[in-house]
């Protein structure tokens, strides 16, 4: 069980490894953090006031940073809330998400982006916002973009629903510019994808399910990136799920430096061939791609085409999860196997260095979002995640701390995973 | 005795079982031909039809293989809108479950739901059709009407004409009768035949009269009135000229080629009258076949049961 404490007055982070994902250093120091913000970071350091933490054999790093989770509050509060998120959040290692707007009522107004900040306020990791992008998340009124950042929206996303009509994108785009936050499209256009509830390719013909082919979103993508690129907005594509997205945005990323692209864990570790044991927590939107799309989408996270990892953590309840594979809803939940997943899969099955997976974690996120990213100042209230990259475990409910239990890796083996996370004057020892 | 203890579907099923329920359909073949059609082999078995979607004909035909069984039957039909409005599959089937069935036969819209069942009760399942995926009963009784007719599956050659797509019964017969050692190929519009339908080891032609120069016997689907004046379909008439099975085009053939149709028809859509009820049609055999091979589905997978506990 997670044990979630208030940060001793001194607390010696002893005998690990520090990286610094911004300086790209790793180096065995001891981190001394006071009153909660860091007070150094020396050799060999001892105080005898200090609670000691031996972390022998562990990295210490950053918070990671998640710009795109689900915590279905205000609405849905039977899924998840904001509180619970914040557990689930802590078990994997992460410090701040941010929120996507589609709850009920959607967040597209000032008083809904307050009323998130205000609930956030007491909870253990920083939530951070993101407002819709048209009223209703209808797809034609665009929302008061300006008043909600002046509330602390940090992004605008439609997400759960594509931004259908170019015009209407074209327009956010061009209103948004004058905000410099990202504008989140889920790329998925409906006419294409029909009916679609997996990947349209050999195994829905063997499962005699509807198709989504790679077109509904690797078109919808490049329309999104054309748009970027003619009003100067700034696009983030988020769960990019297939090749021909990846090399869009690859192409695009040489010319316009504005573009930022996100890759979920689920689409880098599954391909569509596990759809056969119509598990339907393996139902997500985009679907998980076949093994050509699966194998792409790792090779273009070491070429450097993603900027980050998001995990989509999407929670639902198990009657909307124990409907037929066609009737269940989209979505998995991902925070708490976030990091076991993508280390197993990224850094030890395909020799992406640990550092780099850190920095898609870390010092990425938080710049696309416009947060603070010199965590390891001295002064800075502490924030960071302790890593056992060579823990060997097994993923089961126990690990789950989201109040929804819709996670395909149940059962599965993972690498590497958080034992320990600092945030908000607060301590969660995972393990 | 089965390998397995469900018959969910065909993809990786056993030839050596698909020829023994084979064999003991055409013993239960002449029950059915005998005055009184009774045998008394699943007496004290109960067996629930539970129908999430209307077939009347697949359901008559499994209920009348129970009776002739001696099976003890309960029909529960639930309307797929029931479904949509979040009634728990769950819940329907540890219902089930509670009141001690030996075995469910299921028809669903859903793709997998047959599967989905087996985790949540401990009775055999039989699929009686899932979505799009399949219907593993019709292509075993397919496959006996064709072993009737030609003494043998091996070797022929079999095209299934039609909209693929949207077919459960086409997957069945792809993988029943690749086991049996059968070539497949499947003709009909391009924008109804699945996307990779060659990796599943068949041939894809659209042209018709190719096809039937090739093949043995044609298994003609029926194809839905509603789509026609869609995106999928233009209209009767031209869907009649490129893919109906029409005298004409059938005396162009002079090969006797077999026709064969799960039902129920579009006559004058897919097939012409004339030949539906010609002499190189097979239908109404298949429907007696369906009985008989239903009987040697159940009583393989639930029989024997009653005498075990009687000795
Ligand atoms: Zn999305």
């Amino acid at each position: 069980m997670m044990d979630l404490q208030l940060l001793p007055k001194k607390l010696l982070l002893k005998g690990g490894t520090i990286y610094d994902p911004l300086k790209d250093t790793m180096e065995k120091k001891d981190l001394l953090i006071v009153n909660g913000k860091i007070a150094s970071m020396k050799k060999g350091e001892n105080y005898d006031d200090a609670k000691t933490i031996d972390c022998a054999g562990k990295i210490i790093t950053h918070g990671f940073c998640d710009l795109h989770v689900h915590f279905r509050e205000p609405g849905r509060e039977d899924k998840e809330t904001l509180a619970t998120g914040s557990l689930a959040a802590l078990a994997g290692g992460f410090t701040r998400v941010c929120v996507m707007p589609n709850t009920n009522p959607p967040l597209d107004t000032p008083e809904s982006i307050r009323f998130i900040l205000e609930k956030a306020k007491d909870v253990p990791v920083h939530i951070h916002p993101i407002g819709a992008i048209t009223r209703q998340q209808g797809g034609t009124d665009i929302t008061e973009m300006g008043l909600m950042r002046d509330e602390g929206a940090v992004a605008f996303s439609d997400d759960g629903l594509p931004v259908q009509d170019g015009s209407v994108m074209r327009r956010a785009l061009e209103y948004g510019s004058m905000f410099d936050l990202p504008i989140i499209n889920h790329a998925e256009d409906i006419c294409i994808r029909e009916d679609g509830v997996m990947n349209e390719g050999f195994m829905s013909t063997k499962l005699g399910l509807s198709g989504n082919p790679n077109l509904a979103e690797s078109s919808m993508v490049y329309r999104d990136l054309a748009l970027g690129e003619m009003t100067g907005g700034r696009l983030h594509v988020p769960h990019v799920s297939t090749t021909e997205s990846a090399e869009h945005i690859k192409e695009m990323k040489k010319t316009n430096k504005k573009v930022t692209a996100e890759v979920a864990p689920h689409h880098l570790y599954f391909n569509d061939e596990v759809i056969a044991s119509f598990n339907t927590n393996l139902k997500v939107a985009p679907p998980i791609r076949s093994e050509e799309d699966r194998t792409a989408l790792v090779q273009a996270v070491i070429e450097g085409v993603f900027d980050c990892i998001a995990t989509d953590h999407a929670p639902h309840t198990i009657e909307e999860k124990e409907a037929s594979f066609d009737l269940a809803s989209f979505g998995m939940i991902g925070l708490e196997s976030c990091f076991g997943v993508v280390n197993k899969v990224l850094v030890h099955q395909n020799k992406l260095p640990l550092s780099r997976l850190i920095q898609m974690l870390t010092v990425n996120p938080r710049r696309i979002m416009g947060f603070k990213f010199d965590l390891f100042q001295e002064g800075v209230s502490a924030e960071l995640t302790v890593i056992d990259p060579k823990s060997e475990w097994v993923f089961s409910k126990n690990d789950i701390y989201s109040r929804s239990k819709n996670s395909p890796y149940l059962e599965e083996k993972l690498q590497g995973r958080p034992v320990l996370t600092i945030a908000k004057n607060k301590i969660a020892f995972i393990v | 005795m089965l390998e397995q203890k469900h018959l969910l579907g065909l993809e990786n099923y056993p030839a050596k079982d698909i020829q023994t329920i084979i064999d003991t359909a055409f013993n239960f073949r002449e029950v059915l031909d005998r005055p009184i059609k009774k045998v008394p082999s699943l007496q004290g078995v109960t067996i629930v039809n539970l129908f999430f979607e209307n077939s009347t004909r697949t359901r008559i035909s499994f209920e009348l293989a129970q009776k002739r069984l001696s099976a003890d039957t309960v029909n529960f039909s639930a309307s797929s809108s029931s479904l949509k409005k979040g009634e728990s599959f769950k819940d329907t089937a540890q219902n089930i479950e509670a009141m001690k069935i030996d075995a469910v036969v299921m028809r669903h819209p859903s793709p997998g739901a047959p599967l989905h069942l087996t985790k949540f009760i401990d009775a055999t399942i039989i699929n009686a059709g899932d979505g799009a995926h399949e219907h593993p009963t019709q292509a075993i009784l397919d496959m006996m009407s064709i072993q009737e007719k030609f003494g043998k599956i091996a070797g022929l050659k079999i095209a299934i004409v039609g909209d693929i797509l949207h077919s459960r019964v086409a997957l069945s017969n792809i993988h029943g009768l690749q086991s049996m050692g059968a070539e497949v190929t499947l003709c009909g519009p391009a924008n109804l035949i699945p996307p990779y339908a060659e990796s599943l080891g068949v041939t894809v032609n659209s042209n018709l009269d190719e096809v039937m120069e090739w093949a043995d016997a044609l298994n003609i689907l029926r194809i839905q009135r509603e789509r026609m004046g869609s995106a999928l379909l233009p209209s009767v008439r031209e869907y009649r000229s490129l893919f109906g099975i029409t005298e004409e085009r059938l005396a162009r053939h002079k090969k006797e080629i077999v026709i064969m149709h799960p039902g129920p028809m579009n006559r004058g859509v897919e097939i012409d009258s004339q030949v539906a009820d010609g002499d190189q049609a097979i239908i109404l055999d298949q429907v007696l076949n369906g009985v008989a091979s239903r009987m040697a589905i159940l009583y393989l997978l639930c029989g024997g049961k009653s005498e075990e506990t009687e000795s």
